[in-house]
């Protein structure tokens, strides 16, 4: 009896811990922050024009053989300002930058990039946005770690600030590129 | 005479503003053709399935988020192609993960959520059996016990009384 009635009083205690440390797990989450559907999958197939080349074309293939960034763009986007010189500054440190220039109009991304500065090797023309759907894109800006078979090992939503570079995209950079020479060696030596 | 035809005539230009303004409002939504109203009704099902990404509770028939009329769109594209319901659902969530469904797969990481309240009821059942149980069989040493008891309290009583 005496033992029941302990468990009576430590039962109620013990599931209030627990979801209080659920809960007090929870609160630093942004809800509006989804884990992309793509991870470890491939870049979908696309065919898009290049900002600024009407003629030149641009598909999933050109984003193999090395690791690079594919960060999603659009004039209409408040945010990429703000991230627009982290991103200027690590294409100065030779960092692979690709542009997604989602669902906006050519004449005003060209004029965007020529105030702000280009950093990006290619722009991915993707006036109705069917790249971005197809990888799932939900609000700009968005900037995914692409490996070099051409894989998405991450997706960050949000600005990219020095901080977000330093803590979380640059050590996954370094890992894909970590991983890919890897296996190039294992390759040579056997 | 005259103020009452001035009355209705006003009665009647509200009535068509008022019929104006229901106008507008429809033209703001979305237009899609559909082949029959099955094929129309199955579409706003589909719809109310489907849970707009970029918003955080809404589903695709009532946001009016740009991200939600593209789906929309896309979803409208993929039902006249033919496609099923679960193709359209499919479609989506391999894109956009299971957030943009309001029916969570059955994997094992929904498990819990599946399966949890019914694991808890079935957990709360048991205990009530148990203690049902447990209480039964002490019910008889009790009634025992407090027997005796109630007749030394009586006696006692008894006792006291002339007191």
């Amino acid at each position: 009896m005496e033992k029941s009635k302990v468990w009576i009083f430590l039962a109620p205690l013990g599931v209030f811990i627990a979801l209080a440390a659920l809960l007090f797990n929870s609160l630093g989450n942004d809800p509006r922050l989804l884990p992309s559907a793509k991870l470890g999958r491939p870049v979908p197939v696309f065919n898009l024009p290049v900002l600024g080349a009407v003629s030149e074309e641009f598909s999933q293939e050109n984003l193999k053989g090395h690791v690079s960034l594919l960060n999603v763009w659009a004039t209409w986007c408040p945010s990429c300002r703000v991230e627009h010189p982290v991103l200027n500054q690590l294409a100065e440190s030779g960092v692979v930058i690709y542009g997604l220039n989602y669902k906006d109009k050519s004449e005003e991304a060209l004029n965007y990039l020529q105030q702000l500065g280009n950093p990006y090797q290619k722009v991915i023309y993707d006036k109705k946005g069917d790249l971005g759907l197809d990888l799932g894109v939900y609000g700009a800006p968005e900037t995914y770690i692409i490996d070099a078979e051409g894989l998405i090992v991450y997706r960050h939503v949000g600005v990219v600030s020095d901080e977000v570079w330093v803590t979380v995209l640059k050590p996954l950079m370094d890992a894909a590129a970590q991983s890919e020479q890897v296996p190039s060696k294992g390759g040579f030596s056997g | 005479m005259k103020m009452q035809f001035k009355g209705k005539a006003s009665h009647f230009s509200v009535a068509l503003l008022m019929s104006l303004i229901s106008l507008g409002s429809f033209a703001a939504i979305d237009v899609y053709e559909f082949d029959n109203a099955a094929q129309e009704k199955r579409f706003h099902l589909l719809m109310e399935e489907l849970r707009c990404p970029k918003c955080q509770n809404q589903n695709l028939e009532d946001s009016n988020a740009g991200l939600a009329r593209d789906l929309k769109t896309r979803a409208y594209d993929l039902l006249k192609e033919g496609k099923s319901n679960q193709d359209i659902v499919d479609y989506m969530v391999e894109r956009y993960g299971d957030f943009v469904t309001y029916r969570p797969p059955l994997r094992p990481t929904t498990w819990l959520l599946w399966f949890g309240p019914f694991v808890i009821l079935l957990l709360a059942g048991f205990l009530l059996l148990w203690r049902t149980w447990r209480v039964s069989k002490e019910v008889p040493e009790k009634t025992e016990l407090d027997r005796e008891r109630l007749k030394q309290v009586l006696q006692q009583y008894e006792d006291d009384e002339p007191e």
